[in-house]
């Protein structure tokens, strides 16, 4: 394995380490938000369905809680853009 | 060019960077094909409202119909929900607001245009800083200095050794987070569903070229994705104006 680390040139070696750091990020940055969006439209659909009157006001709410959790993802994702080798 | 699957895809830069043609050495004044979308969007906008307001009738047909439901949607939908009534005076800055976005996300899928003018950072962060420099602005106005800095830092019922750590959290984020994650918020999903809308066009393109039948199945997809996407043009237009109403709303009343 060291041998062929040795033998490769950094350049490309740099490159492909790029990349790997680069899915790492987004896929890192991507599984709280993920978790997080779940709860908060999963627990909006409870809330619908118990109380169908106060649909209007859940959903509004339900948006703004997925705004405020979907933006840690995309941290991740223009930070993936933004590392360069 | 980058070789994913043995497939020639573009690097992101060719992707979301025109050629100027116009005050082609200017550094700040330059003119590309975004900055061409966005007068249209200005034109699109203003004409809309322009024509829809041209003959007031009482049972609206046409455009109007679509005005008067679009200002029902933001008085109802946005503004009311988290401004309260007093909010409404707020109404024409929240329509235009949701509107040039809206306008702006769409050209990601209009034939010939599909390029989003929001997948570039200059003009949400414009906005963004448009939005910080209201709600501090209106913050201060409606509260006084130091009372606006105190509810906005320090909120009430925490423990008073607390504060050590919560009030330089309050702080970066109230005035750093809160106007940077809004205008990266439009940013990043507009840029994310531009590059998945030339994704999966690069994949039907090159597939229909050696296999015809293998385009089928991302052809549709990419149909199906045009219309997602769609979706999160209205949805992140949407969810940009109700956060500015949230914030406005939230600095001229603070949580007691």
């Amino acid at each position: 394995m060291l041998h062929l680390l040795a033998t490769q040139d950094s350049g490309e070696l740099l490159k492909g380490l790029t990349a790997v750091g680069r899915g790492i990020v987004y896929g890192g940055a991507a599984i709280g938000p993920g978790i997080g969006i779940g709860l908060v439209v999963g627990n909006a659909i409870t809330a619908m369905a118990r109380q169908p009157e106060s649909a209007g006001t859940v959903r509004t709410t339900m948006f703004l809680g997925i705004a405020f959790t979907e933006a840690l993802a995309l941290f991740g994702f223009v930070l993936a853009f933004i590392i360069s080798g | 060019m980058h070789h994913v699957l043995a497939l020639d895809f573009p690097p992101v830069a060719h992707l979301i960077r025109w050629p100027n043609f116009w005050l082609k050495d200017s550094k700040y004044f330059a003119v590309n094909k975004v900055v061409l979308e966005m007068w249209l969007a200005v034109i699109v906008v203003g004409a809309f409202y322009f024509i829809a307001a041209r003959r007031k009738a009482l049972v609206p047909t046409g455009v109007q119909n679509i005005a008067e439901m679009a200002v029902d949607f933001v008085q109802n939908g946005i503004i009311l929900q988290t401004m309260g009534p007093e909010g409404l005076a707020w109404t024409p800055f929240m329509l235009m607001l949701f509107s040039f976005i809206f306008v702006l996300n769409v050209f990601e899928i209009i034939p010939f245009l599909q390029m989003p003018v929001t997948a570039r950072m200059a003009l949400p962060m414009f906005m963004a800083l448009l939005v910080w420099v209201l709600y501090n602005a209106f913050g201060i106005a409606k509260q006084g200095p130091w009372h606006y800095l105190k509810s906005s830092v320090a909120p009430p019922g925490v423990p008073k050794a607390m504060y050590l750590l919560v009030v330089p959290i309050e702080f970066i984020t109230h005035f750093f987070v809160k106007p940077f994650a809004l205008a990266l918020r439009v940013f990043a999903n507009l840029l994310a569903g531009h590059l998945i809308l030339i994704t999966f066009a690069v994949l039907s393109t090159a597939l229909f070229t050696s296999t015809k039948v293998g385009a089928v199945l991302p052809g549709a997809l990419l149909i199906a994705l045009t219309g997602f996407e769609l979706l999160v043009s209205f949805l992140q237009a949407y969810i940009f104006t109700i956060l500015t109403a949230v914030f406005i709303g939230g600095a001229m009343h603070p949580e007691h």
